[in-house]
């Protein structure tokens, strides 16, 4: 068991109560106030420090990638290339295979382990041609009734010329637009950087989890210190500000759980952190069994929908 | 191969907000030096009668032109932004918020409501990027999502205007939670039976892009609309490629098959009576 977990455990109901509508008049708000209080007393906020360390193991550089866990958590792996229409974007990897003896669809962002496979992968940044090769095998798993897995993992979608003009911001929402709509079980966990709309365009999820030290952000710590701070370089400040850690993303309801990490990080033993990330995702998919197609999408919707913390004076 | 900068994804907030004329008043045209007052611009539907220039236009100002008069019925109106991250740049989240309700007297970056376009029932939803860049935030999220629920429940179609920077920062990982949030309401309003036209105003970039914007049956823009998911600057800087002349303006997504028409301004109104006409399920 990784150090801490019990914690994480308990973050996790937290979230999940938090997540049910109405609690505040419910009988449920009593268990409630007594998670926040035990909570209380585990452990404080994650400090700044924290956070930032959370920002340097998600980018390290030896972190286990999409295609480490493919290799440990799915037999008989087939990658599926191409978008069938202008490219196969390398920063996108897509497939079937045998997870926990059911065939399941994998999309994932892929990054590079040295220089040249970084360039071939771009990074992990992909063009919008990576997001309709997504959608192409989000089809063809709700075609053939495969649940779908995300693994996320990118600094975000690639900034560039060809990229507008292929369509890349069309692309993202036409990718959570098919989401939305798939009626199969679907998982996504966020295995190291989840770099905004190039993550959450293959993360409109049933389940969403995160490892324990990958991000989630609307923006790298480096964009929004540039813009609020006008400097790039307080990158530490913006991370504290804007809280991308796993356990501020639970708190707040955007994710279901966080997957726990060998002590000191995935990359100090990929195996270990597969065999994590592998339990994760049964325990999700067993969850989702049996649920109709149509009540997945409701749920699913309904959970996206909920999302946000706003004040309406006039309560309606 | 990109440079280590490419790190730097400034991918989804303000930085597509147009560099402020340095200390030129808002209503001298960038492209002709004219001076206007508020009345005449307002009369001319913010465009320049001299050289044709875009003037940004308010998003009351825009359901003025739109809707029939009297028709428009405000709602969602009481919404506001909390600030669940307690975010403290170089001011508090708080004090941005209070700053842009009181100097565009409006309470979020989206006005909703319910209108008649040439006496063709709607739902609008008009974003104003004096508020906060037109960032979206979680009211906006929400703010358009009732809009979606309400046209379903009345069955006429949502007519959304944008003008966005992004998501809002400020808001953190809540704020890209309002692009999955609008989608899911799109498709929602799709399984009714409802039907999305998108007008993009200058500018429409990342999150807002990225999201509900791009999903509209029918996707219009004006001319010379900024229509990104990364700006210009960005990009340059990113990347340094050399940008085409018209980079990610109306007139090259119009050309790349992403946009269906290019609407000037002044035929916007007849334009959108007429796809109303065309979505009416055969109902009057």
């Amino acid at each position: 068991m990784a150090p801490g977990e019990a914690e994480l455990r308990l973050r996790e109901r937290l979230g999940r109560l938090r997540s049910l509508p109405l609690l505040g008049r419910t009988g449920l708000s009593g268990e409630l106030e007594r998670l926040e209080r035990q909570l209380e007393r585990l452990e404080a906020e994650p400090t700044d420090e924290e956070i930032w360390r959370s920002v340097e193991l998600a980018r390290h550089p030896d972190r286990p990638y999409t295609l480490d866990y493919v290799q440990r958590l799915l037999d008989d792996f087939v990658e599926l290339h191409g978008d069938r229409g202008r490219a196969d974007d390398q920063a996108v990897v897509t497939g079937l295979g045998r997870f926990d003896g059911r065939t399941v669809a994998l999309v994932g962002h892929q990054k590079g382990r040295d220089i040249r496979e970084r360039t071939t992968r771009n990074f992990g940044m992909p063009y919008p041609e990576g997001y309709r090769k997504a959608m192409r095998i989000m089809a063809l798993a709700d075609r053939h009734g495969f649940p779908l897995l995300s693994l996320v993992d990118t600094p975000g979608a690639y900034p560039g010329v060809a990229a507008e003009q292929h369509g890349q911001g069309g692309a993202i929402a036409r990718s959570q637009a098919v989401m939305a709509r798939l009626g199969v079980p679907t998982v996504a966990v966020i295995i190291g950087e989840g770099g905004s709309g190039g993550a959450i365009a293959l993360a409109l999820s049933d389940r969403v989890l995160m490892q324990e030290h990958a991000i989630y952000s609307v923006i790298t710590p480096e964009g929004c210190a540039a813009i609020l701070w006008r400097d790039a370089g307080e990158a530490r400040k913006a991370a504290a500000a804007f809280k991308p850690d796993a356990k501020h993303c639970l708190e707040l309801g955007v994710i279901d759980g966080i997957v726990p990490e060998p002590a000191g990080g995935a990359q100090t033993d990929a195996d270990a952190a597969a065999t994590f990330l592998g339990e994760s995702i049964a325990e999700a998919l067993e969850e989702l069994d049996g649920v109709s197609g149509d009540e997945l999408r409701r749920r699913r919707r309904a959970r996206f929908r909920s999302m946000g913390v706003f004040a309406a004076p006039r309560a309606v | 191969m990109p440079p280590v900068s490419s790190r730097i994804d400034v991918s989804i907030e303000h930085k597509n907000a147009p560099e402020p004329p340095e200390r030129s008043h808002p209503n001298t045209c960038p492209g002709c030096d004219s001076h206007y007052r508020d009345d005449e611009l307002e009369a001319h539907l913010w465009v320049c009668p001299q050289c044709g220039h875009y003037f940004p236009m308010r998003a009351r100002s825009r359901i003025a032109h739109l809707a029939d008069e009297g028709s428009f019925v405000e709602s969602s109106a009481d919404l506001r932004s909390e600030d669940p991250l307690q975010f403290f740049d170089l001011r508090p989240y708080t004090e941005r918020l209070a700053e842009a309700e009181v100097s565009t007297g409006l309470g979020e970056a989206m006005v909703t409501g319910a209108a008649t376009i040439e006496e063709r029932p709607c739902e609008l939803a008009v974003m104003d990027f004096a508020f906060m860049g037109g960032s979206m935030g979680s009211v906006v999220g929400e703010k358009f999502s009732r809009a979606c629920d309400a046209a379903a429940e009345r069955g006429v179609p949502v007519i959304a205007v944008t003008a966005s920077g992004g998501a809002r920062m400020q808001e953190g990982i809540l704020s890209l939670m309002q692009l999955p949030k609008t989608v899911c309401a799109v498709e929602d309003l799709h399984d009714a039976g409802g039907a999305l036209f998108t007008v993009m105003a200058h500018p429409t970039t990342a999150g807002v892009l990225a999201s509900f914007a791009s999903l509209g049956d029918v996707l219009v823009a004006e001319p010379g609309a900024l229509i990104a998911f990364t700006g210009p600057r960005v990009v340059q800087q990113t990347t340094r490629e050399k940008l085409p002349e018209d980079f990610a303006l109306s007139e090259q997504n119009l050309r790349f098959g992403h946009l269906d028409a290019i609407v000037p301004r002044p035929d916007l109104r007849l334009y959108l009576a007429r796809l109303l006409r065309l979505f009416r399920n055969g109902a009057g």
